[in-house]
């Protein structure tokens, strides 16, 4: 049945029928009980499922996570919500160590299906610590996949399919999408999780973005368009794996490609694409693959931010560069 | 190449795109004063065994081990010597070659056996490194446990066929994922207890003040067993503390108890005590039990470099399996042919354990690209199959050989 309803209502609702379907969900964090979390995503979850099932954990991130790993070896599948993106790192220990590496260094004999919920991204006005985007820290780790909607549905969706891998999965929310409201249909047959998809078609150049920045690459595109660029938007949704198949066949069709991410661009995962891109594309590139994205500084005071984080204008401006090849 | 000049140009900037709710949390502490608790005479520790061999009375602890017979007692006497055998085979296997490593437990049999022996099938251990003595209690085959430090594998059993989880080498994380398992077996509503090993260092890390954490909170059956053996490598426990390890538990709100780490009937029955209180839902207990690493800290250490050997003479006069053996014949619950039989069976176990290590295979090259996901990834397919290539490019010169 599809209904219209916000980015993190619609996580809500897939961790509720998560909950419902399997006894093992189990969903824990800081606020996450009463207060339905500081974005209000579990929102009531408690009430309906009870302390045991939605757990208020102490405020300690490497135990949050520590702990899921000791749930999953018991045959339960905890979500973990880590409160913000600059909060994750007492946990990062035990996500590369134990989390990624169980399996194994298990040779396969036990599964880690946790999920890692990390609101990310800036955008919001907020401060020091509360608008990072972490992601290629843990891209770069063997182990884990790391996957971000920047839709109501995808957010549903990803979530059913994160919770179902017996995979750790890192879930990646666009904090500043949390409130735009889409079409979700809770009875649709869903694409592989970690496959990218076309979002709007066209021939002169591919814009790749994943989470809070393919509503911009949407509006870059509209913009482009106005001055006749046709301008193809691909919603990577998976940040590891990437899905570089539907990156190649985008690229071998438009021949340039801009990254955009929030992230610092240097090692970033657009680093990555750009390299992987030339391999594969080398012939077919009419310029190299650009990359916007943060600057190598620390995430800026929230005054400052507009002109740290990617817009209109400069991913506009990597347009230009590229087709000025 | 030619870039446009963005010198004057008219932004093209649409709304601006500030959605959601500012969000900030951390309280921040209130400044504590450090509180001065200076050092004290050394606690009492639970002792039902002295060096000398002699069962002394313990009016709260001796209801555990009350039923203990003989042949119980002899049982935990093959079970430390047969350790020790594994333990000095395998560090003969490294400076053999045979092993890039080994952590010995030399000393630290009792302190092993003894809890090991308390647990139930049902109950699930978390070891560090150094755990031999508690593996051989669950019935690892102790070859198993060289697969990692021969280089093999990183782990390789199978956790659930023992509930023995693998070796964690950083140390005091498992005591978190210890506690995460004694949640779950809460909310199974099971009777089943953990136990999760941690030595003196590992108590400072902050993953074993957030496992205490966790498992006051939620009231988790868990025994923490802390084997102090004095040296965290070079660092004494001094390093690491100023009160006695077992009263940090005071802080969280649970017992901790001091135990004589070289008894085997002490550890015995106060791990008992700790599991059925775990299992009554009384939660959480820390143990230290007080004991003494008599080799290095690995085999690659040099403890001559930082420890004296006095101290080393010292401990060895509470040497644990002695202990054990005088009392065995003091009560004469053992005679020759049960010491003699035993030395036969402890030469097999090094043969057998010998054999098996030089007969350990090195795994496939591939091995490298299975498991690092259960449900698969495109890049790790990729790179297998670049690997393969590369492999398999070598083909040709090694038919020519």
């Amino acid at each position: 049945m599809a209904e219209k309803m916000a980015l993190a209502k619609a996580i809500n609702e897939s961790l509720r029928r998560a909950l419902d379907a399997d006894p093992k969900v189990v969903v824990m964090g800081e606020d996450v009980g009463k207060l339905g979390g500081v974005f209000r995503v579990t929102d009531g979850l408690q009430k309906d499922f009870g302390e045991s099932r939605v757990i208020d954990t102490p405020l300690a991130e490497s135990g949050i996570v520590g702990t899921a790993i000791g749930l999953a070896l018991r045959g339960y599948r905890p979500v973990v919500e880590i409160q913000f993106d600059g909060f994750v790192f007492p946990a990062y220990d035990q996500i590369v160590t134990q989390l990624a590496k169980m399996h194994a260094r298990a040779l396969g004999k036990v599964k880690m299906p946790v999920v890692v919920r990390i609101p990310y991204g800036g955008g919001i006005g907020a401060v020091e610590h509360h608008s990072e985007s972490p992601e290629a820290l843990f891209a770069h780790v063997a182990g884990l996949k790391i996957v971000s909607p920047s839709n109501a549905s995808d957010a549903y969706w990803m979530m059913q399919q994160a919770i179902q891998s017996d995979d750790p999965v890192i879930f990646f929310e666009p904090k500043r999408r949390y409130w735009d409201k889409g079409e979700v249909d809770t009875e649709a047959i869903p694409g592989p999780l970690h496959a990218a998809r076309v979002v709007r078609e066209g021939t002169d150049l591919t814009l790749a973005a994943y989470g809070p920045m393919v509503k911009l690459c949407q509006e870059v595109a509209d913009a482009a368009a106005e001055e006749g660029r046709s301008l193809e938007v691909l919603d990577l949704r998976s940040v590891s794996p990437i899905d570089f198949d539907a990156v190649q066949a985008s690229v071998e069709k438009t021949r340039r490609l801009v990254v955009v991410h929030e992230a610092p661009v240097f090692f970033g995962s657009g680093a990555e694409i750009a390299a992987r891109i030339t391999e594969r594309c080398f012939y077919h590139l009419e310029a190299p693959v650009l990359r916007v994205g943060g600057y190598h500084a620390p995430y800026p005071p929230a005054r400052l931010e507009e002109s740290y984080l990617p817009d209109l204008d400069r991913v506009l401006d990597a347009v230009d560069r590229s087709l000025a090849y | 190449m030619t870039v446009e000049s963005t010198a004057a140009r008219t932004p093209r900037r649409s709304a601006g795109n500030k959605a959601g709710t500012t969000g900030t949390k951390r309280t921040t502490s209130t400044t504590k004063k450090a509180t001065g608790a200076g050092k004290s005479a050394e606690p009492a520790l639970v002792q039902l065994l002295t060096p000398e061999g002699k069962r002394v009375k313990n009016a709260e602890f001796d209801t555990y081990v009350a039923d203990i017979t003989a042949e119980d007692l002899r049982g935990l006497y093959r079970d430390m010597v047969l350790t020790r055998r594994f333990d000095a085979e395998a560090t003969a296997l490294q400076r053999q070659g045979e092993l890039g490593l080994w952590a010995s437990l030399l000393g630290q049999e009792a302190a092993q056996i003894g809890s090991g022996r308390a647990l139930r099938d049902d109950d699930y251990v978390f070891p560090t490194y150094r755990e031999h003595g508690v593996a051989w209690c669950r019935g690892v085959d102790p070859t198993n446990l060289l697969g990692m430090f021969r280089g093999v594998n990183n782990g390789g059993w199978d956790p659930n066929s023992n509930n023995f989880h693998l070796y964690t080498i950083v140390i005091g994380s498992q005591t978190l994922h210890a506690t995460g398992y004694a949640m779950g077996i809460t909310k199974d509503g099971a009777d089943s207890a953990v136990i999760a090993y941690f030595g003196d260092g590992a108590s400072s890390q902050g993953d074993v003040a957030e496992a205490f954490t966790f498992s006051a909170v939620y009231n988790a059956p868990v025994v923490f067993f802390c084997q102090n053996n004095q040296w965290a490598i070079s660092e004494p426990t001094e390093k690491q503390s100023r009160v006695p390890l077992y009263q940090r538990a005071q802080g969280y709100g649970f017992p901790g108890v001091r135990v004589d780490g070289n008894d085997v009937l002490a550890n015995l029955a106060v791990t008992k005590w700790a599991l059925e209180r775990a299992r009554a839902g009384e939660g959480p207990t820390l143990v230290e039990a007080f004991t003494y690493r008599m080799g290095a800290h690995t085999t690659s250490d040099d403890p001559t470099r930082y420890r004296t050997d006095d101290e080393r003479i010292a401990w060895e006069a509470k040497d644990p399996i002695l202990r054990l053996r005088r009392h065995l014949e003091a009560a004469n619950h053992a005679d020759e042919g049960f010491f003699a039989e035993l030395e036969t069976e402890s030469e097999a176990l090094g043969k057998r354990v010998r054999e098996a290590v030089r007969a350990m295979p090195d795994p496939d090259h591939f091995a490298i690209f299975e498991n690092v996901y259960a449900d698969g990834h495109a890049l790790v397919d990729e790179e297998r199959a670049q690997f393969a290539a590369y492999q398999a490019s070598f083909a040709d010169e090694d038919g020519g050989k």
